[in-house]
């Protein structure tokens, strides 16, 4: 029986801990509310929107601002997990998410047209930029992005070591960006540049911050968008600065989502549609135009009704209209 | 260096100040793997001790894959949960992802073989003649086994602890399937790998060291009672 004590001891422990963490629960709806500290929510149990976003937007810490606003406000728990966009999209696809706040017009449309989606709107923008090691070794400064990347290939190609792209590689948003850019230079990226790259052109397969690392590390050349960049250079001894920044593909607009209700009968919808009018509403884009004015010296997201119009190309998105909670037929 | 010195320093104010977010990520690291390991040692220690117990066809086969299972790859089974409990995929309507619930349904069955097979290494180092004595005193399977099981509870103490430390470190698949949420899903490993992404490289060090410390007060915990143990022994 002694020998029994130790284990029953172990078991105890084990089980005081469960009950020492209990307050954070298990995922259950009643539960898990406790484990917000940082907030003090008046009466009732928040509702939930899930969201499902890039890296590159949450890694500027906007969403998790927006988060704890939102809270306090609307008593609206915002549970937003960033995966990358491919990611991102594919949970909107299967119905694990509430809405989808992403920044890749090709996919975004895509998703659209098959029917995932409703009441895509645009919330903010800024610009995509090419960065470099600050001593420029291509001497692309100044160039319109497709003739800076066709130089890089170039110079690369013909054995040039001190020239390096490094390429997100991994179908999100700035991946996709990138691609457009190739595309826009008259050049076949699966063919001639990802499928034969040389030892110039490498692909990290990873976030932003990862990827901004890499090319710090190596004094190479990445595509980059100006939030994450700014959010990451100030963190960081990042030895990169803005080569190029200027040029109509490099413009990064974000826009939301709500998953289509006649797929998944059973997401927030009406939350999805309360929290699209709150971005678009001049509350939302004060809060989205302010953010990081403070810490960056500029604000990282450009509201989008800072433009006269945002229907014109090359934003091409609504942007103004309220939506409303769509309706399912019943068959 | 100044990220390491940095990181160090802002570690011991976190902890110190007892940081809420910081101690919410602990302790939801804590919960979801000491609720993993339980509930997979109540599967994985009777199914152990029953293929020790039993002979049957195929034994060494069950037993060599279950070795080769600790070495399961844990994005295979972020990605086996995450289908399994996706809106559109077979448990869809259980709502798990992106909630804890399946954070813990990963890890069980990660942990699992684990936790069988050093049930059954466990077992296997016991002196053979004391099955059979066992068994010459007409006891019955359950009690055969729960006697055996007792006498080698430390060494199965050894493989639940083990299986703890694998869950509460790993980030492949409690990414995949929890969504790394904030006040919701988010656990220190996978807070450790957005920091990083974010560049906030102080943070997750200082996270980085919370980990180990409760890594290593499980080990020096289990290593205590283990010679605790053979100490008592001697004196018999």
């Amino acid at each position: 029986m002694k020998k029994l004590l130790p284990v029953f001891g172990m078991v105890l422990l084990l089980v005081a801990v469960i009950f020492a963490a209990g307050c954070v629960g298990t995922g259950d709806d009643s539960g898990n509310q406790t484990a917000t500290p940082t907030t003090s929510v008046p009466t009732a149990t928040p509702d939930q929107l899930k969201i499902a976003t890039t890296t590159s937007l949450y890694d500027t810490g906007l969403l998790d601002s927006v988060q704890d606003y939102y809270l306090d406000t609307y008593n609206v728990d915002l549970l937003i997990t960033s995966q990358g966009t491919g990611k991102a999209i594919q949970s909107a696809k299967n119905g694990d998410v509430d809405v989808l706040l992403v920044h890749a017009p090709a996919q975004e449309a895509e998703f659209m047209d098959s029917g995932y989606g409703v009441n895509h709107r645009g919330v903010a923008y800024n610009y995509f930029v090419i960065v470099g090691p600050e001593s420029d070794p291509a001497g692309i400064k100044n160039m319109t992005p497709e003739e800076g990347l066709t130089t890089l290939k170039n110079l690369g190609e013909a054995g040039d070591e001190s020239i390096i792209f490094v390429s997100r590689g991994d179908n999100s948003g700035t991946h996709s960006a990138e691609k457009a850019i190739w595309a826009a230079a008259g050049l076949n990226y699966t063919a001639e540049v990802s499928g034969n790259p040389g030892s110039w052109y490498v692909e990290t397969g990873s976030g932003m911050g990862d990827t901004l690392t890499v090319a710090g590390q190596k004094q190479a050349y990445t595509l980059t968008d100006e939030a994450t960049f700014l959010t990451y250079k100030k963190n960081n001894n990042l030895q990169l600065v803005p080569i190029i920044d200027e040029g109509e593909t490099l413009l990064n607009r974000y826009t939301i989502i709500t998953i289509n209700p006649e797929k998944f009968p059973n997401t927030n919808v009406v939350a999805a549609t309360d929290f699209t009018n709150w971005l678009i509403s001049a509350d939302g884009q004060k809060f989205i135009g302010d953010y990081g004015k403070e810490v960056y010296g500029k604000s990282l997201f450009s509201p989008m009704v800072t433009l006269a119009d945002s229907t014109l190309p090359p934003f091409n998105i609504d942007s103004t209209t309220a939506v409303t909670v769509p309706t399912v037929a019943t068959a | 260096m100044d990220d390491i010195i940095n990181g160090v320093t802002e570690a011991i104010h976190l902890i110190i100040t007892m940081d809420p977010e910081v101690m919410e990520i602990a302790q939801r690291s804590l919960t979801v793997s000491s609720e993993a390991t339980l509930i997979a040692a109540l599967i994985a220690i009777p199914l152990g001790a029953a293929i020790y117990y039993f002979t049957f066809r195929g034994k060494r086969v069950v037993i060599g894959t279950i070795q080769t299972l600790y070495a399961l790859p844990t994005v295979l089974v972020g990605l086996l949960v995450y289908l399994l409990v996706s809106n559109s995929g077979p448990l869809g309507g259980l709502r798990f992802l992106y909630t804890t619930n399946a954070m813990v349904l990963a890890q069980v069955l990660l942990v699992i073989p684990i936790i069988a097979g050093l049930t059954i290494a466990g077992l296997s180092s016991l002196d053979k003649e004391m099955k059979y004595t066992i068994q010459s005193l007409n006891a019955n399977a359950v009690q055969a086994i729960i006697t055996l099981c007792r006498e080698a509870k430390f060494a199965i103490l050894s493989g639940v602890m083990l299986a703890f430390g694998r869950a509460i470190a790993e980030v492949g698949a409690v990414m995949m399937v929890g969504g790394n949420i904030r006040h919701f899903t988010r656990t220190l490993t996978t807070a450790i790998s957005l920091n990083t992404s974010m560049g906030e490289f102080a943070t997750s060090i200082a996270l980085g060291i919370i980990l180990l410390s409760i890594a290593l007060i499980v080990n020096f915990a289990m290593n205590i009672i283990q010679n605790w143990h053979s100490g008592g022994q001697k004196d018999v």
